[in-house]
């Protein structure tokens, strides 16, 4: 199934990409993308390691690890937001 | 209850934007707002700059669902929020946040309320210009803790 990855701010940076279109296996969730991610390089292991602060949302909703990830979907993955 | 949400470049004229709020509203009693502005310092370093960065089609909802919360929570009567991106200097307005309700005290609750909750769920970066070069603004604990006084 097809899904789009978004990237914002120091995170984008990070990875050098801003957007880019993946397919995963029926049943994946955003742990499975997150692992996906992780084993590209150390860059994308370091932005992503597990004790750095980084969020991501699912269709613009906030999401975890255990989210489910369904044909379509948006995921975004970026730092804490420094708005206001 | 209307809630009224916009992103844009283009500063806003704050007294414009409540009098709007309140303008036919015979039932408004009392407006409560927060301005929030570029500081020509952070972390001890100078700022001549900086530049908001966000989500759009987040952003939109993420600041819809805040009124939404704040009108569930008090007796508001309308909400309002305008968030500027893009580049801004030292003094320029940032965010604007506005509520209108009967009696003071929910429009300060809910004012205050809205400006808490944006500040850790609203999808925007702030990216500043310092003597040393531009660097991310890091996100502050006690953004989340005053975030968390209003659980529950």
């Amino acid at each position: 199934m097809a899904v789009t990855l978004l990237y914002f701010a120091s995170l984008r940076e990070a990875v050098g990409l801003s957007r880019e279109e993946l397919a995963f296996e029926a049943g994946a969730t955003i742990g499975t993308v997150v692992d996906f991610l992780r084993a590209r390089s150390v860059r994308w292991a370091d932005a992503l390691a597990p004790g750095k602060t980084w969020r991501v949302a699912v269709n613009q909703q906030m999401a975890s690890l255990a989210t489910p990830v369904n044909p379509g979907d948006e995921v975004a993955f970026f730092p804490p937001v420094t708005g206001g | 209850m209307a809630a009224i949400v916009r992103v844009q470049e283009d500063d806003f004229d704050t007294g414009r934007e409540l009098d709007a709020m309140t303008r036919g509203h015979d039932d408004v009693g009392a407006v409560a707002s927060f301005v929030g502005l570029v500081r020509a310092s952070n972390e001890g370093d100078a700022v001549s700059a900086m530049t908001l960065e966000h989500y759009p089609a987040m952003t939109q909802k993420a600041l819809e669902e805040i009124c939404a919360e704040a009108a569930a929570r008090w007796k508001v009567i309308d909400t309002l929020v305008v968030h500027r991106v893009g580049r801004l200097i030292p003094g320029d307005r940032i965010v604007l946040v506005g509520v209108t309700s009967a009696h003071r005290g929910d429009a300060f609750a809910a004012c205050e309320f809205m400006m808490d909750f944006l500040k850790t769920r609203a999808p925007f970066w702030k990216r500043e210009e310092t003597p040393a070069g531009a660097r991310w603004v890091e996100a502050r604990a006690r953004d989340d803790e005053a975030a968390a006084r209003w659980k529950g």
